[in-house]
């Protein structure tokens, strides 16, 4: 197997994601299926190939530093779960 | 002929000399629409009133004489492009109640030009799939054949052109998603090159492959739809800012002496044999058309479907780690401090198919699989991308099948993810390289499917991609044909 169970649970702590017992089970053999035919890319020899993180050579997009017109506190708070004042509300971080 | 069966171009021409109105091109439409959804399902949002200003606003700017020629055109978008004020959901249970305060910059330039505005499209969740069944709203039906799928990830966006729910629509293409369903529908759907069109206010799929494009019922109004949307936005730091040319100008119904590549890697043996024969009919209507056709090859298209499944899985995690229950969507009730609330939020917002990426791109990301996995990925995309400069030294287009068989049968792939992948193959090369192609109606299965051939262009090549599959159009009837819904 490419990946087990224990694996699954770590990513998914990782990733933010509570996974049910089926889910778990079901991610284990599919992942373990596409981390299977992605292995292909092993069998190509990249030593003397650089990476592609863009196809389109772009520069970094530099602006002058000045102030913008924003989209203000209302709009930006308009579809927050919870706020209080200006401000977004979460549960407690610190206990 | 009705209003609703009207091209843009069409449409246009009555519009201007006053002989309909746009209330009365956007009446016909919202009742097509409510006509026809029961049966299609295009729809997350219908937006009749918003419609119907709209509607009126340009028959004022008509009678004004300062139309544009999107002007009380009735348009609708995948509801991945955020509408200021319009509930925008990208398909998922975490966006259910998002209502930007924003909309895109693409919606926004249609929207200068007095396009009316239909309302939102469905999609497979976040973008991510090849069927539009992972929607959190429902599922799309294809309208040639109600048991099948439309294609994805922008079903919605050719169901509806298919459907007559619209007389044009904007989808987003990361590995095919404008491409396949505009063949699975029978229209005619573009990916522009990677940063001729802003994605500013468009929901982040894979950053370095998500692009904007049209999807029309003729290959006159995909020229026109883009170049209403092309060209650099600051707000968007990939677009580019070159200039954008008349596409419409270009299509001059002339291809003599037009080299097209055929790459040998897509013409495969075990090809379904209707897409083989749709193919090996639209070469030799193109010859007939005076085009020469040489064999290329682009050794490593074996490698994209594995090199794209690692970079847009990778990039997708990332980009998804927004939703977290703070400043907007879903939240979850059920949770005890700031880690659960979030883990409990995503866990209850996000669907099994962007679960199932999310974790993949996870992986990819890791502590001690980096390298091997991500890093390769973004080096085989090296070998892939040179593949195609290497093949355009020789050739001014390349001609391939979008899909390798006909829209399937719903449900049918919905638990073998990689075999759904896999259905990708013919058009994720195109945005691991960057370039653009489209997909242009050439024909039939047995069954009465519509099948598209992909035209991939050189970089910013949308000229010479768009004039060979308006030549092929004029050569053809396959686009005057209508589902029978």
């Amino acid at each position: 197997m490419k990946i087990t169970t224990a694996e699954v649970e770590h990513v998914a702590r990782l990733a933010r994601l509570e996974l049910s017992a089926e889910e778990k089970d079901l991610f284990v053999g599919q992942m373990d299926a596409i981390l299977g035919y992605v292995d292909k890319l092993r069998g190509l020899n990249t030593d003397d190939v650089q990476p592609t993180s863009h196809a389109v050579p772009v520069e970094n997009a530099f602006r002058p530093d000045q102030a913008q017109p924003s989209i203000g506190v209302a709009k930006a708070l308009a579809n927050a779960p919870d706020r209080a004042e200006s401000f977004y509300r979460v549960p407690k971080v610190i206990e | 002929m009705e209003l609703f069966d009207f091209t843009i171009h069409e449409l246009h021409e009555k519009l201007i000399t006053k002989e309909v109105s746009s209330v009365e091109a956007t009446r016909s439409i919202l009742a097509r629409i409510e006509a026809v959804e029961p049966r299609v399902g295009s729809f997350i949002t219908i937006t009749p009133e918003q419609a119907l200003a709209d509607a009126e606003a340009a028959d004022r700017r008509i009678a004004a004489g300062e139309a544009d020629c999107l002007t009380g055109i009735p348009l609708a978008l995948k509801d991945i492009f955020l509408t200021e004020g319009i509930r925008t959901t990208c398909a998922s249970r975490i966006l259910h109640n998002f209502i930007p305060p924003y909309s895109a910059t693409s919606w926004e330039k249609l929207r200068e030009r007095g396009a009316v505005l239909l309302g939102k499209l469905n999609q497979d969740e976040f973008a991510m799939g090849s069927s539009s069944e992972s929607s959190a709203f429902g599922i799309t039906r294809n309208p040639w054949d109600t048991t099948r799928i439309p294609g994805g990830s922008s079903g919605g966006s050719a169901a509806a052109i298919a459907a007559r729910q619209a007389t044009a629509t904007l989808g987003t293409d990361t590995g095919g998603s404008i491409r396949q369903p505009s063949s699975h529908c029978g229209c005619v759907g573009l990916k522009p090159t990677y940063g001729r069109v802003s994605r500013y206010g468009v929901i982040a799929f894979a950053s370095s492959l998500d692009q904007v494009g049209p999807l029309t019922r003729d290959v006159t109004d995909c020229a026109v739809m883009l170049g209403a949307v092309a060209g650099y936005d600051p707000k968007d730091s990939t677009s580019i800012n070159a200039p954008v040319p008349d596409y419409r100008a270009a299509l001059t119904g002339d291809v003599r002496g037009l080299t097209i590549g055929l790459p040998s890697e897509y013409f495969i043996a075990g090809l379904d044999p209707d897409v083989q024969k749709v193919m090996d009919e639209a070469i030799a209507t193109y010859r007939g058309l005076g085009a020469e056709f040489v064999e290329i090859s682009l050794p490593h298209t074996d490698y994209a479907v594995a090199t794209y499944y690692l970079i847009a899985t990778a990039e997708a995690s990332s980009n998804l780690a927004r939703y977290d229950g703070v400043r907007f969507g879903h939240r979850s009730e059920q949770a005890e401090g700031l880690i659960d609330m979030m883990t409990k939020s995503r866990s209850e917002g996000f669907g099994m198919e962007v679960k199932r990426r999310i974790m993949l791109g996870t992986y990819a990301l890791s502590s001690g699989y980096y390298d091997a996995y991500y890093v390769k990925a973004q080096k085989v995309r090296t070998l892939i991308m040179r593949d195609f400069i290497q093949a355009f030294e020789g050739v001014d287009a390349i001609l391939t099948p979008v899909a390798p068989t006909p829209a399937f049968k719903i449900g049918e792939m919905v638990n073998d993810p990689l075999q759904m992948y896999l259905s990708d193959i013919f058009t994720i090369p195109v945005n691991l390289a960057g370039t653009c192609a489209l997909s242009v109606p050439a024909g039939f299965s047995a069954d009465g499917l519509p099948i598209g051939l992909q035209l991939i262009g050189k970089p910013f090549g949308e000229e010479t991609i768009l004039r060979a599959a308006h030549a092929f159009e004029r050569a053809t009837v396959w686009h005057t044909k209508k589902a029978p819904l």
